[in-house]
């Protein structure tokens, strides 16, 4: 099977000229797997019908009227027109179903759930203890352990959203009063990157977040660690930025578990430094993107719901980057 | 076929017969013109209007494409790229793809048919005048940045108040409520003329495809827009009265809209399709010199189309979490369609094989557009398996797709119309030569653009997305979809040189059957269409009978002189065209110009809550409506001879007329209007227990019974009134308008009992989603009592000064039709409101 999905998606990849983190083409998970091992039969029909009509088309336009009447009679237009199509329709419907129920039952197994919240624009995300009570929250960063599936529950804060990991299955949209569930398994490690696929204003396209398949191991151990409250400031930089980061008020919207910054309005930040983009997708994380972030989040993101903090000083700005960055 | 037959009319025809017949027709000098009625014209503006806004769209495609082109590029403003979006998708579905497959019937259908003209000429002026002016304001709002910018879908809860606070969403809603009352006007016209305006002997079976493909498009335009009027009238109550019907926490769901609105948007993609696949089915015929092939299966093909496309719409919403259940019914229904595309597909490829094959530019256009359609029709197979389509969806497969469809379904066999026609009525045809370039142009244009979509969505990029990051690798992709696009617009460009330089409408000498087709849209010139209306045996009659046509221009066939001195055309049977009656048609007048003018601006001005000139306007656009009705019905007058020793008489009343076949047709849509209401009562029922949420009372089962035997009494006083008309001549029309009166006066007071009994027990229509689900219901009802008070006010009037008498009494019939239709739906209104809770409870 990996052999099938390999070469159409490497030759695929290969043309396009594209890194596979975000590609429907690169199967990493048992959902799109399948759903890929689908569209290439169906991309297989399509072409075969599609050399059909472009033969009998071109057979008809250059025929002599002597040869092949059969292609201008009304017996072929059913067969070919109706005929056809219906028995091919009729397979490729029950394959569709099959693989539904496929999908189906590995819902039953998932252990882990995960609920999504879309905010515009970024992801609130909450691991759910057994109890169904949330653990802990963090936003725009998935990890899951490889080989379990994973249950997630899909909400919105405000308008419709849609979840998307195209290397790890389909689309479900988050709609503000319903709760969805997709299950996802990743079958292999490695770091994915989802997206909102569902228009939902000015900054949709700057709305994604990471998802990071990990060893069962490495994955309970940052269950672990991830639940814990924040680090704390250690060198002097650190203390100053963690003075500065309460000083500008960041505490109002933005939670750091462990101290007096305990804001729901924007993304918890309590392992901040341990993830890999910020802004949902939009840099990559580290001391000097989080200080471009704090100060000029209008013209990064423009509309976000992220004021640009423009008005900090050099040094603060580099302390208080520097204090996120150390919130491993 | 030379020899000697009988023709209707002999021949030399009297002095003046002809010049009698053209100045009846004749249309208004100058800046008059405008006030010209005539389907000919209108059609013109029609068309030329659409091609208009095509470019206008199609510049807006090239400004987010110069945008996408490189990643992480700033062509544009995020806010300004999802206004592009946003009207490039409502430009190309509201003010070209529709109303251009409507103009197109419009020019065409009357002269294919045999028919002098439209049935109601002033109503698609009116259409055309409402389109244009309300299509161009809706366009100034680009410049004005206040255009809308929540797509073309418009989902709540991202275009309700609270996410859109400014005028755009509204100006949307309003906007496109405006456009889709055109649309409906100019479907029930259209229904009528095929149906009831067919030359004689041109049975349903004889009819051009084309015929058929408008009667479909009309029959689904006419069950499919009410249920977008519905959309957009609850959405714009909740932004401006605060009535929730898409507020989660109050009880509404924004679901609704999609189901609402996919009702619509799926037909919507076949409104567009079949008329060009009837266009299609007209040319291919003449392109080879054959007739259709499975001509039977292709008209079965297309009404199944339009059947099985209002059981598709859940088809777009397979990503929002519906039963699974549900999901494979759509996905099954999704493949079956299908198989009726299938069949015109291939019916076109046997006609290609039955005749003789001679390159033109029409040609190429189609079958370039057979294949660029066939491959949208394929990746929609694709997408009708759910899974699939939940990896796919809202992903640049899906604009790929979309555009393969809409382009190979309808935009290129559109230009190939425009190079077939043109012939028909302009002085000069297009270049053929041109015509090969722009067609090979545009072909590889759309495939450099939109193939490698495909594969965009693919390699993960979401739609509506005004940027994307180099790392994704997605930039060559992209780089090739815009040097494709600019390859479309080179072709597009190359054809309008093509217009400018050839295109010279005439309503005289037209360059005439350049490609010898069959049908008599060839024969017709002048405004009039036809000297005389032929009887009609074939399908392709000017194929089967070479001297039909000469015998036509003549005068040697039914009707060649006016009767009256009116316009006038001949009126046949809905099956087996029987001449039945001569339908004398009104002339130029500003009337249907000025209504639309005011009915654009009443909708403009709410849009920007100028309540008060709003409502001027709006008084004003019915006074004109009520001056042109003022002036119909002209009365039924002795048969006269049209030729043939067929006798027919004027101006019919009763059940033969085709104004009841309109009537009829407009009580289609108001139930269909009424059916979207109750599907939004029934669905937000379902999706919120509480109905009614607690602390309503229940309604007063008095008020009920008394609302019901008012509106039983309404119609009871109507139908009444109609066995006092007066003889002509004798008598006043008093006691018929008491009666009318009283009726309108019952089915008011019906209405404004039932709202107070509703506030009486506690509902308020911001309360909750139910109170809002009522309240719109019982509101409809009370808008339809206010309209027919209206009419009836005309008919009162009309009765008093003898307009209307006991065989004078076509506008009574009509304003009957629709007062009996408002007194039934307001006791199934009754029921659902205050029933159903009782019998739930």
């Amino acid at each position: 099977m990996t052999r099938v999905r390999g070469l159409p998606a490497g030759l695929a990849l290969a043309l396009a000229g594209c890194t596979p983190i975000q590609s429907a083409l690169d199967p990493a998970g048992s959902n799109a797997g399948m759903v890929f091992d689908l569209g290439v039969a169906m991309t297989i029909g399509a072409t075969l019908v599609c050399v059909l009509v472009v033969v009998l088309a071109w057979r008809a336009v250059r025929r002599s009227r002597a040869e092949g009447a059969w292609l201008a009679s009304p017996r072929m237009v059913i067969a070919l027109g109706a005929v056809l199509p219906a028995v091919v329709l009729t397979a490729l419907l029950a394959y569709g179903f099959v693989l539904d129920r496929q999908l189906a039952a590995e819902e039953d197994r998932a252990a882990l759930t995960v609920r999504v919240t879309g905010e515009q624009w970024w992801w609130r995300v909450a691991y759910l203890a057994p109890d169904g009570s949330p653990a802990f929250e963090t936003a725009n960063e998935i990890r899951l352990p490889v080989g379990q599936p994973v249950r997630f529950e899909l909400e919105s804060a405000d308008v419709i959203h849609s979840f998307w990991v195209p290397a790890l299955g389909g689309k479900i949209d988050l709609i503000p009063g319903r709760t969805n569930t997709v299950t996802l398994l990743a079958e292999r490690e490695g770091i994915y990157r989802g997206q909102c696929a569902e228009f939902c204003g000015t900054q949709h396209a700057l709305m994604a977040f990471m998802a990071r398949a990990e060893t069962p191991e490495d994955f309970g151990a940052w269950f672990a660690a991830e639940g814990g409250d924040a680090r704390q400031p250690e060198t002097e930089e650190e203390v100053a930025g963690h003075g500065a980061f309460v000083a500008a008020g960041c505490g109002a919207c933005h939670a750091v578990r462990g101290t007096a910054a305990a804001g729901t309005i924007g993304p918890d930040l309590t392992h901040v430094g341990s993830r890999l983009t910020i802004a949902a997708g939009t840099l990559p994380n580290h001391a000097g993107t989080l200080a471009a972030w704090v100060t000029d989040a209008q013209a990064i993101k423009p509309g976000a719901r992220m004021p640009s903090f423009d008005e900090l000083d050099g040094p603060t700005l580099r302390s208080i980057a520097v204090y996120l960055a150390s919130l491993r | 076929m030379t020899a000697v037959r009988d023709l209707p009319n002999a021949l030399p025809r009297p002095p003046g017969e002809e010049e009698a017949l053209r100045r009846a027709w004749a249309a208004p000098k100058g800046i008059k013109v405008l006030s010209e009625i005539n389907n000919s014209y209108i059609g013109l503006y029609y068309v030329s209007t659409a091609v208009f806004f095509f470019i206008f769209a199609g510049i807006l495609a090239l400004l987010i494409r110069a945008q996408l082109a490189l990643p992480d590029s700033d062509v544009v403003s995020p806010d300004l790229y999802n206004q592009l979006f946003t009207m490039h998708g409502t430009v190309m579905m509201f003010l070209f793809a529709v109303p251009a497959v409507e103009a197109v019937g419009v020019l065409l259908l009357p002269n294919m048919l045999g028919a002098r003209d439209l049935p109601f000429p002033r109503l698609s002026a009116y259409a055309f005048w409402a389109y244009f002016i309300g299509g161009t304001a809706f366009l100034g709002s680009l410049f004005l940045d206040v255009a809308p910018r929540a797509g073309w879908f418009m989902y709540p809860p991202l275009s309700g108040m609270e996410f859109t606070p400014d005028i755009s969403a509204d100006l949307w809603l309003l906007g496109i409520g405006f456009i889709e009352i055109s649309a409906i006007a100019g479907a029930i016209e259209i229904i009528v003329g095929v149906l009831r305006t067919r030359a004689p002997g041109m049975t349903l079976g004889r009819m051009p495809v084309f015929g058929w493909a408008m009667l479909v498009f009309g029959a689904m335009i006419v069950f499919a827009f009410p249920s977008m009027i519905v959309a957009t009238l609850l959405l714009e109550l909740e932004r401006a009265f605060d009535w929730p019907f898409f507020i989660a926490e109050r009880g509404g769901d924004s679901l609704l809209w999609q189901h609402l609105f996919w009702f619509f948007g799926h037909p919507e993609v076949y409104i567009i399709f079949l008329p060009a696949a009837g266009m299609v089915s007209m040319m291919v015929p003449t392109i080879v010199r054959h007739g259709l092939v499975g001509y039977r299966l292709v008209v079965l093909a297309l009404s199944a189309t339009g059947l099985i496309s209002f059981g598709l719409w859940v088809h777009h919403m397979f990503a929002t979490g519906l039963p699974r259940i549900a999901m494979a019914f759509f996905s099954a229904a999704g493949m079956l369609v299908a198989i009726p595309s299938g069949i015109q597909v291939f019916a076109w490829i046997a006609t290609f094989a039955s005749g003789r094959f001679r390159p033109s530019a029409p040609a190429f256009f189609l079958l370039g557009a057979l294949l660029v359609f066939v491959i949208g029709g394929l990746t929609g197979v694709m997408v009708a398996i759910v899974p699939f389509d939940q990896q796919v969806h809202d992903t640049f497969f899906i604009v790929a797709h979309l555009h393969y469809v809409l382009i190979g379904g309808m935009v290129m066999p559109f230009l190939g119309a425009i190079y077939y026609w043109t012939p028909a009525v302009s002085r000069k045809a297009l270049s053929d030569r041109t015509g090969r370039i722009v067609a090979i142009l545009f072909f590889t244009g759309v495939n450099v653009t939109f193939l490698p979509m495909h594969l965009t969505g693919l390699v993960g990029m979401p739609r509506r997305v005004y940027t994307y990051p180099e790392a994704l690798g997605w930039g060559g992709l992209n780089l090739l979809s815009s040097l494709g696009a600019v390859i479309i617009a080179a072709s597009v460009l190359l054809f309008l040189v093509d217009l400018t330089r050839n295109f010279r409408p005439t309503m005289r000498k037209t360059a005439g059957n350049v490609y010898g087709a069959g049908t008599l849209e060839w024969v017709a010139t002048g405004i009039n269409g036809f000297r005389s209306i032929p009887r009609v045996e074939r399908r392709e009659p000017l194929w089967a009978d070479e001297t039909l046509a000469n015998e036509i221009e003549a005068g040697a066939w039914y009707l060649p002189n006016t009767a009256t001195g009116h316009r006038e055309t001949i009126v046949t049977s809905t099956v087996d065209a029987r001449p039945q009656y001569i339908l004398t048609l009104p002339g130029p007048g500003w009337s249907p110009v000025v209504a639309a003018l005011f009915t654009a601006a009443f909708f403009l001005l709410l849009t920007v809550k100028a309540t008060t000139i709003a409502a001027i306007c709006g008084l004003i656009a019915v006074a004109s409506i009520l001056v042109w009705m003022w002036g119909a019905d002209r009365g039924p007058r002795p048969a006269v001879p049209i030729g043939g020793g067929i006798n027919l008489p004027i101006d019919i009343a009763g059940r033969h007329s085709h104004a009841r076949l309109g009537t009829l047709v407009l009580m289609l849509v108001l139930s269909a209007i009424f059916a979207g209401l109750l599907f939004a009562y029934v669905y937000l029922w379902i999706t919120d227990a509480a109905w009614p949420p607690a602390g309503i009372a229940p309604t007063s089962a008095g008020g009920v019974a008394g609302s019901a035997l008012l509106l039983v009494a309404a119609a009871g006083l109507f139908l009444a009134a109609g066995r006092f008309l007066p003889r002509p001549g004798t008598g006043t029309g008093v006691l018929p308008s008491l009666g009318m009166g009283l009726s309108a006066i019952a089915l008011l007071a019906a209405s404004a009992l039932d709202i107070w009994n509703l506030a009486d027990a506690g509902v308020t229509p911001s309360g909750s989603a139910y109170g809002a689900a009522v309240f719109v219901i019982a509101s409809g009802q009370a808008l339809l009592a206010l309209a027919l008070a209206v009419v009836t006010g005309l008919l009162v009037a009309k009765a008093l000064v003898g307009r209307i008498n006991a065989e004078r009494r076509l506008s009574f019939e009509v304003g009957r039709l629709l007062v009996l239709y408002a007194a039934g739906q307001g006791l199934v209104a009754l029921v659902v409101i205050h029933l159903f809770p009782r019998i739930a409870a």
